[in-house]
């Protein structure tokens, strides 16, 4: 069990990290299936998974989990700079899962934009920016496989940072 | 354990926090897609005579963008892949396939007590906020600045989507054809779409799209989107006729006017695959768009609930603080 007050995993926590979990499946599951690939290998003839073969659904989905994935990350960046900015500092990982995120909130902000009526931007701008978003999704997925797998979490208190050191 | 948070401390990172919110609320300046400069299409269906030039026409000027498939094609797995190939029934014209953009639909309707076959040139109808563009994964469907949409053969992997997203279900599927072949032809992809791209070569030439050149009876007339939104109007109130395409699917670039109400075409032609209904579509992107203001909110709605937090432990840690001042 940790110790670490700061690192301690309360139940509020663990209900976040949940939440979150769950919000990131939401987002690619109906990320992916933007391709059309869940019919194409069956996987939205399991019992419960039609949707993933609607696009409209899919679409519409994605668009909810990005206003929850925009709060979420606004609030946790916003708790950060406020309150744990002296405390807690990212770890490498957290670094470069930060990083990812921001270009794809970037990338999918501006998808977002070009799907609006009257919005135009030239094809190949679009082409760059639907294959950063996949890219940067798929790298974003196994970056968080790799904390998951090799426990390394996304930050760390400052003074177990400086005792380890 | 409480930490404790100094006046200054807190002015320091409220600001912080604010520039995080400004920083991801707004959205970068796009470029606003002018009306005047999106092409619209005129088709006042009380002048076609179903002679067929502009189908004719659409196939010679296009021959060099159709498919040609690469024989045998590469088995496809899962098995429920099916193979759509149309190279040996390129003469099909009575409906859309990859080999024919535009066809004659016909409707046997009663105009003035009197039995009539009027007849209507289908294709694409080129969305103002199309749906295929839009949802393509790859970017292969594009819209171009003069509302254009069209398919980059290219680069199209040929799955599909446009279709199922599209209202009218206009693409069309050549099989063995693109860039797929070049990937994983039997696990991904399956040939390419195709569809009318309004000869958007000759438009940019300065030319006119094959249909409307060929076209005798002068059917279709083209311009920018507002002039023949009011022509469409203008006719139908000198002709008692009805419009369709201005509102369809959030608006569209291809303007029909007819002397019978739509309802009624709709009854009498021929739907099905490749032959597009003219019943009413409501704004497939609509939906999803309305949760764009949810998520300029949201940023702000998560400031504010760490703000929140922030000040409820600033003034608990000033209070425990307060006697010793």
């Amino acid at each position: 069990m940790n110790k670490d007050p700061l690192n301690r995993i309360t139940p509020k926590k663990r209900t976040f990290q949940y939440g979150y979990a769950a919000l990131i499946l939401l987002l690619a599951l109906s990320g992916f299936g933007q391709m059309p690939i869940f019919k194409r290998y069956y996987i939205a003839d399991i019992p419960g998974l039609g949707w993933l073969a609607k696009f409209y659904v899919t679409h519409y989905l994605h668009y909810l989990g990005a206003v929850l994935l925009i709060g979420a990350a606004a609030y946790v960046l916003a708790d950060f700079l406020l309150s744990r900015r002296k405390t807690l500092q990212l770890t490498p990982t957290g670094i470069v899962l930060s990083a990812l995120l921001g270009g794809i909130l970037l990338t999918g902000a501006f998808l977002v934009l070009r799907n609006l009526p009257g919005f135009w931007f030239p094809p190949g701008m679009i082409i760059v920016m639907d294959l950063s978003h996949l890219i940067g999704v798929m790298l974003f997925l196994m970056a968080t496989l790799y904390g998951i797998l090799f426990k390394k979490s996304w930050t760390i208190a400052v003074h177990t940072h400086m005792e380890k050191e | 354990m409480v930490p404790s948070i100094s006046r200054r401390a807190f002015i320091k990172g409220g600001l912080a926090a604010a520039g995080t919110v400004a920083a991801s609320g707004v959205p970068a300046r796009a470029a606003r897609l002018d009306e005047r400069r999106q092409l619209a299409t005129l088709l006042d269906i009380s002048k076609c005579v179903g002679c067929e030039a502009c189908v004719e026409a659409c196939r010679e000027v296009n021959e060099e963008k159709k498919p040609d498939p690469r024989k045998p094609f590469p088995k496809m797995y899962p098995p429920r892949v099916k193979v759509e190939d149309w190279s040996d029934k390129k003469d099909v014209s009575d409906r859309l396939t990859p080999y024919n953009w535009l066809f004659i639909q016909s409707a046997a309707v009663e105009i003035d007590g009197k039995e009539k076959t009027l007849t209507i040139p289908r294709r694409c109808m080129h969305c103002a906020n199309p749906p295929c563009v839009k949802l393509c994964p790859w970017g292969a469907a594009q819209q171009l600045e003069n509302g254009i949409s069209r398919i980059d053969a290219d680069i199209c992997l040929g799955g599909s989507k446009c279709k199922a997203v599209c209202p009218w279900s206009i693409p069309q599927r050549q099989t063995g054809t693109g860039l797929y072949l070049d990937l994983l032809p039997s696990l991904a992809g399956n040939g390419v779409m195709y569809k009318c791209d309004r000869c958007y070569d000759r438009v940019a030439d300065g030319e006119l799209p094959a249909c409307i050149e060929a076209c005798p009876e002068g059917v279709q007339t083209i311009g920018p989107r507002p002039e023949i939104i009011k022509k469409a109007h203008q006719l139908a109130k000198e002709t008692g006729g009805y419009i369709y395409g201005e509102t369809e699917n959030g608006g569209t670039n291809t303007i029909y006017v007819s002397p019978v109400p739509f309802e009624t075409l709709n009854r009498q032609i021929e739907k099905g695959s490749g032959r597009p209904h003219l019943g009413s579509v409501a704004a497939t992107m609509e939906q999803a768009d309305k949760l764009v203001t949810a998520m300029l909110i949201a940023p702000f709605a998560g400031a504010i609930a760490a703000v929140g937090k922030y000040y409820k432990l600033f003034k608990s840690t000033k209070e425990e603080g307060a006697p010793n001042e």
